[in-house]
């Protein structure tokens, strides 16, 4: 089943509630044809279980894994993605689109 | 986010209430601002703004950059008339995230054999409408009973709250009829000419499905307003 913004701010209180390290990943800011739109969440657990998205699936690799460094340090950070990024094979958008991603602890 | 927060906007969107959380992205700052609470906000102008359009983006305000992620209420579909239409628009609603009721007095329509899976009201409108959140700018009704009891009761309320979507099934002639009474009972002209008459994007439905196919094309539409190409 798809998730939607309710199931997936839910879910993060959930994950907290049963004691589970949570980060919450927001999409703040799109640049041209970006694949999910600008408030799009994404909540990753410490063990790297996770739910909803940023993209298309092109980045959330790439997002879960600084999650587990927020949810270690307890600091927020913003990451930004888009074919320009020198790691455009890895981790770029292949539709051509560049965004920026909030990444924070839920604590 | 600090849990209490996450807390917060999960009990607002339970409520069908709007908020707006705005976040420093440099140092990870955040506060909660209720849609009431808005006014006396420093960024009452641009929060007023948000809240209007539903859309999350960033703001430049005394040399910081703010994210404000605007959360409205999850969009729903309010269904009068447990009808054929009814039984294949409620699922293919659901399918699209809309959140169904559908209500309707005339208990040999209003099972939850004929309907699996959704909110279901065997209630007259105005008795069922009182048992649910307050109609709203982010609920959509669609009437398709054919009898005026059932369905006018149901359209002032939604017209009354400014819901984002009111359909109500029915030719031209009949809906002429629904203009003659819904004037009577005091709306006014711009109020009434809100109603989607006859239901549905033209699309040539014919069977029940089509129609419902059509009615929630139509949902979405007027949803998805500002981000359409050209008018339907």
């Amino acid at each position: 089943m798809l998730s939607t913004d309710t199931d997936i701010l839910a879910t993060a209180e959930a994950w907290r509630d049963a004691g589970r390290g949570v980060a919450l990943a927001t999409v703040i800011e799109t640049w041209g044809s970006a694949p999910r739109p600008v408030g799009s969440h994404l909540i990753i657990d410490q063990e790297g279980n996770f739910l909803g998205s940023v993209s298309g699936g092109c980045v959330e690799g790439a997002v879960i894994a600084e999650a587990a460094d927020v949810i270690e340090d307890g600091k927020p950070r913003v990451l930004e993605f888009g074919v320009a990024d020198e790691t455009a094979w890895r981790v770029g958008l292949s539709c051509g689109g560049r965004i920026r991603v909030l990444v924070e602890p839920v604590a | 986010m600090k849990l209490d927060i996450l807390r917060e906007m999960n009990r607002e969107r339970a409520a069908r209430r709007a908020v707006i959380l705005v976040t420093d992205t440099a140092d990870g700052g955040q506060r909660l601002v209720r849609e009431t609470e808005a006014e006396g906000d420093p960024l009452a102008a641009e929060l007023a703004d948000r809240f209007r359009s539903g859309r999350s983006g960033t703001v430049e305000a005394e040399g910081r950059s703010l994210f404000l992620t605007v959360q409205v209420p999850p969009p729903r579909l309010v269904v009068i008339g447990a009808v054929h239409i009814s039984q294949a628009l409620a699922p293919m609603a659901q399918a699209t995230d809309l959140d169904v009721t559908v209500i309707d007095p005339r208990t040999a329509f209003a099972t939850p054999e004929r309907f699996p899976d959704v909110t279901l009201l065997p209630l007259w409108p105005d008795d069922a409408l009182a048992q649910l959140p307050p109609l709203d700018r982010y609920t959509a009704l669609a009437a398709l009973t054919h009898d005026p009891k059932i369905d006018d009761p149901a359209l002032i309320a939604a017209l009354k709250a400014e819901s984002f979507y009111v359909g109500a099934l029915g030719s031209r002639k009949t809906h002429g009829k629904r203009v003659e009474r819904l004037t009577a009972a005091g709306l006014a002209p711009e109020q009434i000419a809100r109603i989607a008459a006859p239901i549905g994007l033209d699309i040539g439905a014919v069977s029940p499905a089509e129609i419902a196919v059509s009615v929630l094309a139509q949902v979405i539409a007027s949803l998805r307003q500002d981000r359409r190409r050209a008018p339907a």
